[in-house]
């Protein structure tokens, strides 16, 4: 087969499909995406470091590439895993195709293999590590190779997304406004600025973009950036970022959320939800093949609505167990409470604080891709700061 | 939220007929309703005129109303049901028209019934094109450029703003009837006063056309909570400018980035929540300029639609059944989603797969109609199909269609060998003249003009595809040009004309072959490519490719992110077959295909039946099917769905994994038919009359000796192979002669011919030729009474289900006729014969199963016009009016079990009258003549039940959308030899105190027998005359009857006229004579609406 590719799992499974994107081989945990828009969001979203990405959607690449959609400096993933990918991309923004894209940011991917059956191995062994190569060819040979890689659990993947240096981010969402009132014009931006620190897990552009939307000043720090140094700059708010793999591997950060805990208000997304959770003393674990994708339901236990949500995670806080009466639990920081769980599998989503102001998702309210049912959060954040500082 | 509790009957309003924009879909959803609600222990109070449906099932609501969907008739329901609540979202545009009229007329309010799913306010801001604008602007959505008018002139002064071309559309109007596109002041202005008099309201929207740009729809649930949902993306392939009934559509929507689609999804939401439409599904539709991303609303249905339908096929969540459940107080996440057992109806469904949605013409059918596509749909039905990728699905869509294509043919014989000048130049041409207009063909011109190498740049200039479908397409014709090069024994000689081998044996060859298997040619077109046969393409694929099978992978709402419960399949070539099979008994039931005329929700409703019938018996049904209209597509409907085409290859696949006990060909109409001899040799086993009985009464020349056999007496007739042989069976047989090629359903092409000149025209104008199509030719037997018998047989006893009278004379298609049942003229004696000669022919043809007999009876005669051994239009029908079940009392009969073990072997008598009318879609084809004739162009049929005929009639007319007028102005013009029997009409309606106007020689005889009677002028006589009477509403009803064909042109203009001031009209003796009895009865009486639950006791 001209330009012929494999994949390899850890399970030993060969898949046979095309190459693509940057010629070369790759590894990485294969994890499935079920969402059918925003594939270029999700290539670079830094929390796809160390995996390698397998859209269940049938076409990939089909509306090209928009400079203004990447939602980091780069491509983060391992490498890409499709069923199709388009010949010639369509679209009114569209500078370049996905391939040239790949070759661009040097990604290895692979297509023309049955994504159902490799999504379907996944769901049912769990998530597993594996090697594309479009230059070693011999299945035995790269099965074998598949069987040594490390898996993601305890590593830092972190320290290889975060920024070098802190910087300031000034963007907001300008065309594409996720949060609007009902006559559809973009919520206004509040006069009062609130200056918010960032911890840069492997933070996506949209969390940037969002809190400049709600009128704050955004500093982004590397994520090994001690409480003092974040108490020196003195926010009003402090932000833990979405990012990469486990979150014990990430445990050094723990102490300083600890320390800042309840000195500002905090919103934790994702991975930084999952920290605040360490720090609040509930442990970890791994989803058996995480969720990744578009149209996750969670529900807000308190008034009982739904959002459709984004997702991306392999790793999920433990549901603390609560006082049955009052619906909270007891932290060295006062009381608890989850807020939100997953419908479709009743996974911790969210947590807040009863009497410090700290909220913690583990879904993705700044979307990108995906739904805006959660944007409003952002706003929720910025309250909790006009009341702190109030 | 829990359920409501405070309501405990509610009404649910079905949508009627088929007509064109509106079909199976309400069955689908009004039958999903319906269950839904009765299984959360409501008591549901249902009406819909429509026999041929399965929600007017006895046993699905409490009560059954077969009555016309009328704001007169739905108050009658109830004052008698009192219901606490009505669901008006259900029905299609018919309901919620209804459920506005019923409003403004304060009936709701009086009799304190609720409106639940959508208020009266969210209707009219949806509905209200004026209020529905200003919605979208204070939401900050852009809306088209518009304005209402109510005259022409207010309409010109716009044009100046907008500019051509322009959108023209009626307002307040059924879901087909939408606009038109005027390129010019001529069309401008015809357009403009054809949407006024269309209107019920007599208004028109003139509007900027959106001509170009992409086209989306978006299906929104929400719940009494205010979640939402948006369930599918749907994006058109065909752009804005032609009715989304009549493009082809795709799901997921393929070209918008994630943010132009959220953006687009914000939008949705906010319509939902600003409209108001408290709970269920809503349809929304959206246009993005290709060149800017620039979104404007288009509109939204707020209720289920035709794309709820097609979403709810497309991905597995079940719009309608969710929709009603959350009308009664039940939120998205107390909803359990129905296929993974373990996640909730609120979340959006996300799929692995593509689907296709393909619109089927009926164009053939209407002489003189243009067959372009406009904002208004024409379209008669769909089929859809489910790929791993785009390609697969389009082709699989393309071949399920039943217009005998088996993919992306060539329409320009482009396949093989072309030579560079004359004939290539002349395909260029036709190509690029075909591609500019959008017409039913086009998909497969483009490919065709991809295939002579036209860019894709100046394919997206003639036909605003978009590009990524343009490339998708020509991947197909790239593949195309490669597998030919191999199949040929010098490698690049595809420009000569060497004999085309099939050298598949090296590896090479063998992967392509696979390949074009994934891209979903079939079998049939790769021996077209091949230039060989598809049974040895199979079974070269057999042998060589063993390792190569299809697999079915299962519809899960989630791309696999779940395991699917439901047994909902489609095939693909993938590497794991999902379909796991059982081990229990079971049976293969083979659907109906796409709606078409001939051929519609009436088979479905007998596949439904077969299938539950099945499960009654505790045997295994496996539907496939492939229109997504219908409740046989519901994966609720059978133990296991197949949504697969209906072809000989794919239906073979779904045997090759399952292995039934047996297929079911019967009950699908002659999609399935057709394929029981292919399937008989495949050596699979046809449950019920053999394939051989079936040949048998489809072969004319076997048939006629089986009725010399039977001793019974059948119109003079023959085949004829060509053009001579055909002249002289006319002579021989004798004029007037009925003319059609063979092997078609629903008298395509069927023509009544007078003389040899006329036949000599036919046979010129045909286009089948007559090697191919054999010409068969009949005597038509003038003024006799046809009849259709549907009978069912175990193959020992023969059980006449009905004998219905029909009320036109032989000659005019079955399809298109009125018919009584029990007969409203025949003699008592007369009828006995034609049971006798039923079951005899039950006999003879060893019949099991169920049978359908056509007769016509001229003075004492009994002639034998057709017969099928299959179920027919008119079970339904038969079995809502003696209140059997006989479409699944034959497939019980077909497993095994006799009529007596059934306990069917009489009907029971019955004490009143059930009149069938047909529905015609002509006010959607401009310029067709409405005449009746042998060739059937009914889309739908409704059905009149009442303590006589003459009630019957006239709430089978009512139900059809004609009011009789109780008074006023009768205009006659008729033929000489209905002379007679206009005077006896003419007399009764001069009675029931009707001015009488005629034409001077209906004038002339009916004055000379002592009627009174103002003479009117035809319309070559001078004004006025009797089409500016018409024009003018001075005329209550109509009575046109001609003969010749020049009379027919002559007269056509007071046909077209009548329909479009939708007057009352009758172009047939019978006809009116029905009418007229039904005018004295409405007279005399008033209107009673009775249940089917008191019609038949239990």
């Amino acid at each position: 087969m001209r330009n012929a590719a494999l994949l390899a799992l850890a399970d030993g499974t060969i898949f046979e499909g095309r190459a693509l994107g940057f010629h070369g081989e790759t590894s990485g945990e294969v994890v499935f995406n079920t969402a059918m828009t925003g594939y270029q969001e999700i290539l670079t979203d830094p929390s796809y470091k160390g995996q390698m990405i397998v859209m269940t959607c049938p076409h990939v690449g089909n509306y090209g590439i928009a400079r203004e959609d990447d939602e980091s400096r780069r491509t983060w993933a391992e490498g890409f895993i499709v069923s199709e990918a388009s010949r010639s991309p369509s679209n009114w923004r569209s500078a370049l195709s996905l391939q040239e894209y790949l070759v661009q940011h040097r990604l290895v991917g692979i297509e023309g293999i049955d994504t159902r059956y490799l999504t379907r191995r996944l769901r049912n062994h769990g998530s597993q590590v594996g090697v594309i190569s479009h230059v070693d060819l011999d299945p035995a040979h790269l099965r074998a190779q598949a069987k040594t890689l490390p898996s993601t659990t305890g590593r830092d993947l972190v320290g290889t997304v975060t920024c070098a240096s802190s910087y300031e981010w000034k963007d907001g969402t300008e065309s594409w406004p996720s949060y609007v009132d009902a006559d559809g014009q973009p919520v206004p931006v509040p006069t009062r600025r609130f200056h918010v620190v960032v911890y840069d897990f492997g933070v996506k552009h949209n969390i940037l973009r969002r809190l400049v939307d709600e009128g704050c000043t955004v500093t982004v720090v590397p994520a090994a950036t001690t409480a003092e140094a974040v108490r020196g700059m003195n926010p009003d708010g402090i932000l833990l970022s979405n990012g990469p793999g486990d979150p014990e591997g990430a445990s050094y950060a723990v102490p300083h959320v600890q320390d800042l805990l309840g000195w500002r208000p905090m919103l934790g997304i994702c991975l930084g939800h999952q920290l605040l959770g360490l720090a609040l003393g509930l442990p970890t674990y791994k989803l058996k093949f995480g969720h990744h994708g578009a149209n996750h339901p969670v529900m807000d236990v308190r008034s009982r609505k739904i959002a459709i949500t984004s997702q991306n995670h392999n790793f999920a806080v433990t549901m603390p167990s609560v006082d049955p009466s009052t619906g909270v639990f007891a932290t060295p920081w006062g009381q608890f409470a989850p807020t939100h769980v997953s419908l479709n599998d009743e996974c911790l989503e969210g947590l807040a604080g009863k009497s410090v102001p700290v909220l913690s998702l583990q879904y993705h309210p700044e979307a990108a891709p995906g739904p805006h049912d959660a944007s409003y959060l952002f706003r929720q954040f910025r309250r909790m700061m006009e009341q702190f500082h109030a | 939220m829990p359920k409501r509790d405070d309501l405990h009957r509610i009404l649910l309003i079905g949508s009627g007929p088929i007509v064109i924009g509106q079909a199976c879909e309400f069955d689908y959803s009004g039958t999903q309703a319906c269950q839904a609600l009765r299984r959360e222990g409501y008591e549901v109070v249902l009406i819909n005129s429509n026999p041929a449906t399965i929600m007017t099932d006895p046993d699905l609501a409490n009560r059954t109303y077969v009555e016309p969907i009328t704001a007169e008739v739905v108050e009658r329901i109830i004052e008698r049901e009192r219901p606490d609540a009505l669901l008006p979202t259900m029905g299609g545009q018919t309901a919620l028209n209804v459920t506005i009229d019923l409003h403004k007329r304060g009936i709701l309010e009086k009799h304190d019934v609720q409106l639940i799913g959508a208020n009266y306010d969210a209707i009219i801001k949806a509905e209200d094109r004026e209020t529905f604008k200003r919605v979208m602007a204070k939401i900050g959505l852009a809306t088209p450029l518009s304005r209402l008018t109510r005259t022409r002139e207010d309409a010109v002064k716009f044009l100046e703003i907008v500019g051509f071309p322009a959108i023209v559309r009626p307002s307040f109007t059924l879901g087909g009837t939408g606009g038109n596109v005027a390129y010019n002041r001529e069309e401008f202005e015809r357009d403009v006063d054809w949407a006024l008099l269309t209107s019920p309201v007599g208004e028109a929207l003139i509007e900027r056309s959106l001509i170009g740009w992409k086209e989306y729809e978006l299906e929104v649930m929400r719940d009494l909570n205010d979640n939402v949902v948006i369930v599918c993306p749907i994006e058109n392939f065909d752009a804005m400018g032609i009715h989304t009934g009549d493009s082809i559509t795709v799901a997921p929507a393929m070209t918008l980035t994630d943010k132009e689609y959220q953006r687009m999804r914000d939008a949705a939401i906010r319509i939902i929540q600003e409209v108001g439409v408290d709970t269920g599904g809503s349809n929304i539709q959206f246009a993005v300029n290709p060149e800017n991303g620039e979104m404007i609303v288009i509109e939204m249905n707020p209720r289920v639609s035709r794309s709820s339908a097609l979403a709810s096929k497309a991905t597995g969540f079940p719009i309608a059944k969710i929709a009603a459940k959350l009308a009664v107080g039940y939120t998205l996440d107390e909803i359990t989603n129905d296929v993974t057992h373990v996640t909730k109806a609120a979340f959006e469904p996300t799929i692995d797969y593509v689907v296709v949605k393909v619109p089927r013409f009926a164009f053939e059918k209407f002489h003189g109609s243009d067959p372009t596509l406009t904002t208004q749909m024409k379209s008669v039905g769909e089929a859809m199909a489910l790929g791993r990728t785009f390609k697969e699905a389009f082709h699989k869509a393309l071949r399920s269609l039943e217009i005998d294509r088996c993919g992306l043919v060539s329409l320009n014989a482009l396949d093989h060998y072309l030579p560079e000048d004359g004939p290539r130049q002349d395909a260029l041409e036709r190509v690029r003249t075909a591609t500019r207009a959008p017409h039913p063909d086009r998909p497969w011109h483009v490919a065709d003009g991809l295939r002579l190498g036209l860019s894709k740049e100046e394919l997206f200039t003639a036909t605003h595809v978009d590009p990524w479908f343009l490339d998708q397409l020509e991947e197909l014709v790239l593949f195309e040009r490669q597998l030919l090069r191999h199949a040929r024994k010098h490698p690049n000689a595809d420009d000569t004309a060497e004999t085309l081998t099939v050298p598949f044996q090296e590896t090479e060859s063998r992967d392509l072959l696979k390949d074009a298997k994934r891209l979903g040619f079939s079998d049939e077109r790769l021996a077209q490519l091949l230039a060989t046969t598809a049974a040895d393409v199979r079974a070269f694929r057999k042998t060589h490719l063993a390792d190569q099978r299809v697999t079915y992978s299962r519809v899960d709402t989630c791309a696999a992110e779940f395991e699917a419960m439901t047994p909902y399949l489609y095939s693909t070539y993938g590497r794991e077959c999902e379909a796991r099979p059982t081990n229990r008994e079971k049976v293969i039931i083979l659907g109906g295909g796409p709606n078409r005329i001939g051929q519609g929700i009436e088979f479905d409703y007998c596949c439904v039946h077969a299938a539950s019938a099945l499960r009654e018996l505790g045997i295994e049904t496996i539907m496939i099917n492939c229109n997504p209209e219908t409740v046989s597509t519901d994966y609720d409907a059978s133990d296991r769905l197949y949504f697969e085409p209906l072809t000989e290859e794919d239906v073979l696949n779904v045997i090759d994994v399952e292995r039934p006990m047996g297929v079911v060909v019967q009950f699908g109409g002659q999609t399935p038919l057709k394929l029981a001899l292919p399937l008989a040799r495949a050596g699979i086993p046809i449950l019920g009359t053999s394939p051989d009985a079936i040949d048998l009464a489809e072969d004319r020349e076997r048939f006629s000796a089986l009725l010399t056999t039977l001793g019974l007496r059948q119109p003079r007739n023959g085949t004829a192979r060509s053009d001579e042989e055909a002249f002289a069976l006319g002579s021989r047989i004798g004029y007037p002669v009925i003319v059609r090629p063979s092997y078609v359903l629903g008298g395509r092409a069927m023509q009544i011919v007078y003389d040899e000149p006329s036949l000599r025209l036919y046979v010129k104008t045909n286009v089948l030729t007559p090697a191919q199509y054999p010409l068969l030719i009949d005597q038509y037997l003038t003024d006799a009474v046809e009849v259709d018998v549907d009978a069912i047989s175990d193959g020992t006893d023969v059980v006449v289900a009905g004998v219905l009278e029909h009320v036109e004379e032989a000659g005019i298609h079955s399809g298109d006729s009125a018919c009584s049942l029990p007969p409203h003229s025949l003699a008592p004696a007369l009828i006995d014969i034609i049971r006798e000669q039923t079951v005899a022919l039950a006999r003879e043809l060893h019949v099991v199963g169920l049978m359908n007999v056509q007769f016509a009876v001229r003075d004492h005669d009994v002639y034998i016009l057709e017969v099928n051994p299959r179920a027919s239009r008119t079970v339904p029908f038969v079995s809502k009016t003696i209140g059997v079940p006989v479409a699944k009392l034959a497939m019980k009969a077909m497993v095994g079990h006799s009529l007596q073990d059934l306990r069917f072997t009489t009907v029971p008598p019955i004490r009143h009258v059930a009149v069938k009318e047909s529905v015609f879609p002509f006010t959607k084809f401009g310029n067709v003549d409405v005449l009746l004739g042998p060739e059937m162009r009914s889309t739908g049929e409704v059905m009149g039940i009442d303590r006589d005929f003459g009630w019957a009639f006239a709430k089978s007319q009512a139900a059809a959308g004609l009011s009789l007028p109780r008074a006023g102005t009768v205009i006659m013009s008729v033929k000489d030899g209905d002379k007679p029997g206009t005077l006896k009409v003419a007399r009764r309606l001069q009675a029931l105190g009707f001015t009488i106007q005629a034409t001077r020689g209906t004038g002339a005889y009916l004055l000379k027998h002592g009627l009174t009677v103002e003479t009117v002028n035809k319309v070559k006589e001078g004004r006025p005359h009797l089409v500016d009477h018409i024009k003018n509403r001075r005329a209550t009803l109509v009575v046109n009857t001609v003969g010749t064909t020049s009379s027919q042109a002559d007269s056509l203009s007071i046909r077209r006229e009548a329909l479009h001031q939708n007057l009352p009209y009758f172009t047939t003796i019978q006809g009116i004579q029905a009418a007229v009895t039904a005018m004295e009865v409405m007279t005399k009486s008033s209107l009673t609406v009775k249940p089917l639950q008191d019609y038949h006791p239990t």
